[in-house]
């Protein structure tokens, strides 16, 4: 990673060293962390001892998270309709990330940003519930006959769908991977032990390990590498909550072997400490399920840390546009088999030509 | 005394926005990059008594240049981007000093979350700010334009920022923009008006920019407490007149105005209320602009 990115890690593993950056620190710091969309995550860091930043400084933090305030509001508010919505659909409805944080108040929340609602529900739901956000006035954003098959026999979600009115975005998933995916978890399981909102009655959250396990597996099997630092910081938010508790540790391998997932926890696990310190026991490392290789290791360290840093000029090296590149093949390769895949590359390319 | 940017010579100010000119523009500073002349000419013309820094912390580092590609030879366009990012459609060239007026608006209302941000322009006389929101050809930019021309001081043309630590009203005191003919009208009642290039056919019409008082920019740290909120509507052969105006719909038109009032939440209702609460809320319909300065002036004396 580029060393003028270095403060800002720093400023999210210590908090305390904020207190310390000079100006002209602080002038590359607010344009990073605005850009991996963690300035409202450093605000959160440093709202017990603001007094001690500058206040030309502390003005854009403040700002953040008076932007992470006014969506938390947003959140709950939102979950209140589609509580209500979704009344009567039977089985659980499971949030995922932001609006699960943001719901039962966790770790990552504090400060944090985000765009869309992700509801996870069974399978066989996926029709009724579809059908019920509908008629709440819902709809999904028209798509061509491919587009439409793309996201509803191979992928893990619907096509992003929309309030008429609140404008929200909504994902509604029914697996925590694509179904074409080489990988194979069991959703089910996942969604058996969520832990039910008292606050929010039809919504339940993943218990602590799997809110680890998919935040992982999101991060290490989509794309999206813009957004890479902040899931990064998340994982982090929670490893330094749960792991507190010596039993969690265990518990986190063994759920990581009953739903297949042991190689994304594992790079979850080795960039959270590596970039955040995040604090790991040796025996969590060691024990993980399916570590890769030496030599794998060594490549794919090559791809994630240019990516983690991707988000602001300052921070990519010349290895950032590349290991974007990899990377984006590779959540491809893992999303479909080749026979899929290779049709699919083709069409986007000739579609986006066409444009 | 501080170095200004009228300090610099013509090609100084060049060579400064080849690797970033560092603005002040009341509470924010700019670090502005730029190849454009366009950009020079306006800053020079607009901005000339806006205190110049050097180092440490920019609030927008922001940059107006030609887009490249094969648009630079034919229809060559330009864009604005914040750190990076291009918020904009690029327009063409000759657009580009109102383009980086627009872009650092957007930074401000996009970003400033800090203050109660509202849509209107707000000026101050004897210690009192007078705030005008006005929808779009209410005559609301031609009456800044007149009152800052008559000795009022501006605060601000587009954005009125009130801070959420006090209530006061945070001057800006950058360039009124004037659109259509209210840049002749101006031209015509204040022939000592200092006006910026005319940029045609931008999607606000002809527009131009008026130069701020040296006074209301040397006077950019200093708030004021608003005392009146005044609706402006031009017509036709109409005497200058106040009419009173509910505070409650002034109170919903603020909030729905605003650019932040709902994302503030709680602080943004709070500090709306506590702002009706210490303004006197008017409609005022005026057709001669020497009457509405008159009337303004009869306002806060």
């Amino acid at each position: 990673m580029n060393p003028s990115c270095s403060a800002f890690l720093r400023a999210l593993r210590e908090p305390g060293v904020m207190a310390e950056f000079d100006m002209e620190t602080w002038d590359r710091v607010v344009r990073q962390a605005r850009a991996a969309g963690l300035l409202g995550r450093l605000g959160a860091l440093a709202s017990s001892f603001s007094k001690h930043l500058p206040e030309a400084v502390w003005r854009h933090l403040e700002a953040a998270l008076t932007l992470a305030e006014q969506q938390r509001r947003a959140v709950h508010w939102e979950l209140r309709h589609l509580g209500r919505a979704l009344e009567r659909t039977e089985g659980p409805v499971v949030l995922l990330k932001g609006a699960a944080y943001a719901a039962a108040d966790l770790a990552p929340a504090a400060g944090r940003i985000f765009t869309d609602i992700d509801l996870l529900v069974p399978r066989a739901r996926l029709g009724a519930t579809e059908s019920a956000l509908m008629l709440d006035g819902w709809i999904t954003s028209p798509h061509d006959a491919y587009d439409l098959r793309y996201y509803r026999e191979w992928m893990h979600e619907l096509p992003p769908m929309r309030h008429l009115r609140r404008q929200t975005w909504l994902d509604l998933h029914h697996n925590i991977l694509p179904e074409t995916a080489r990988r194979k978890t069991q959703p089910a399981l996942f969604m058996a032990a969520s832990i039910a909102l008292a606050d929010f009655p039809r919504f339940s959250i993943p218990e602590p390990a799997d809110q680890v396990l998919h935040s992982a597996t999101h991060l290490f099997h989509e794309g999206e590498w813009q957004h890479g630092l902040r899931d990064l910081v998340d994982l982090d938010a929670l490893l330094r909550a749960y792991g507190a508790a010596p039993a969690f540790w265990p518990h986190l391998l063994a759920r990581a072997e009953t739903l297949n997932l042991g190689r994304p926890l594992y790079y979850a696990l080795r960039y959270a400490r590596r970039l955040l310190h995040t604090p790991i026991p040796e025996a969590a490392m060691a024990n993980c399920p399916e570590r890769p290789g030496h030599l794998a290791t060594a490549l794919l360290d090559r791809l994630f840390l240019p990516a983690f840093a991707s988000a602001h000029a300052d921070c990519r090296t010349g290895l950032s546009g590349p290991a974007a590149f990899m990377l984006f093949v590779r959540s491809h390769w893992l999303r479909m088999p080749i026979h899929l895949l290779l049709p699919h590359l083709l069409r986007k390319a000739f579609k986006a030509d066409a444009k | 005394m501080a170095l200004t940017l009228g300090d610099l010579s013509p090609s100084a100010l060049r060579r400064h926005l080849a690797r970033g000119l560092d603005l002040r523009a009341g509470a924010f500073r700019f670090l502005i990059r730029s190849h454009r002349e366009e950009v020079a000419r306006g800053l020079a013309t607009l901005y000339p008594d806006f205190p110049l820094r050097e180092g440490g912390f920019r609030d927008y580092h922001i940059r107006v240049d030609a887009v490249s590609g094969p648009r630079r030879w034919y229809r060559p366009q330009c864009n604005f981007w914040h750190d990076g990012q291009a918020p904009f459609k690029p327009l063409p060239v000759n657009h580009a000093f109102p383009l980086l007026e627009w872009g650092m608006n957007w930074c401000i209302a996009g970003h400033a979350q800090h203050y109660l941000m509202l849509h209107a322009a707000v000026l101050e006389r004897h210690g009192k700010a007078v705030i005008l929101p006005g929808d779009p050809g209410a005559g609301k930019s031609t009456l800044t334009a007149a009152l800052t021309l008559s000795g009022w001081r501006l605060l601000s043309d587009e954005i009125t920022l009130i801070d959420r630590d006090d209530g006061l009203i945070v001057p800006l005191a950058r360039p009124v923009s004037l659109k259509n003919q209210s840049i002749d009208i101006v031209r015509a009642a204040f022939p000592q008006a200092v006006i910026g290039d005319i940029a045609l056919d931008t999607h606000k019409g002809t527009v131009a920019h008026l130069k701020p008082p040296r006074e209301s920019v040397a006077r950019m740290d200093e708030k004021a407490p608003a005392a009146h909120i005044v609706f402006p509507r031009w017509r036709a052969d109409t005497a200058a007149r106040l009419t009173h105006h509910s505070k409650a719909d002034a109170f919903i038109h603020a909030a729905t105005h605003g650019f932040n009032y709902s994302l503030l939440g709680r602080l943004g209702f709070e500090l709306n209320a506590a702002l009706i609460d210490a303004c006197d809320c008017w409609d005022f319909e005026y057709s001669r602009l020497e009457d509405a300065v008159a009337t303004f002036e009869e306002l806060v004396s």
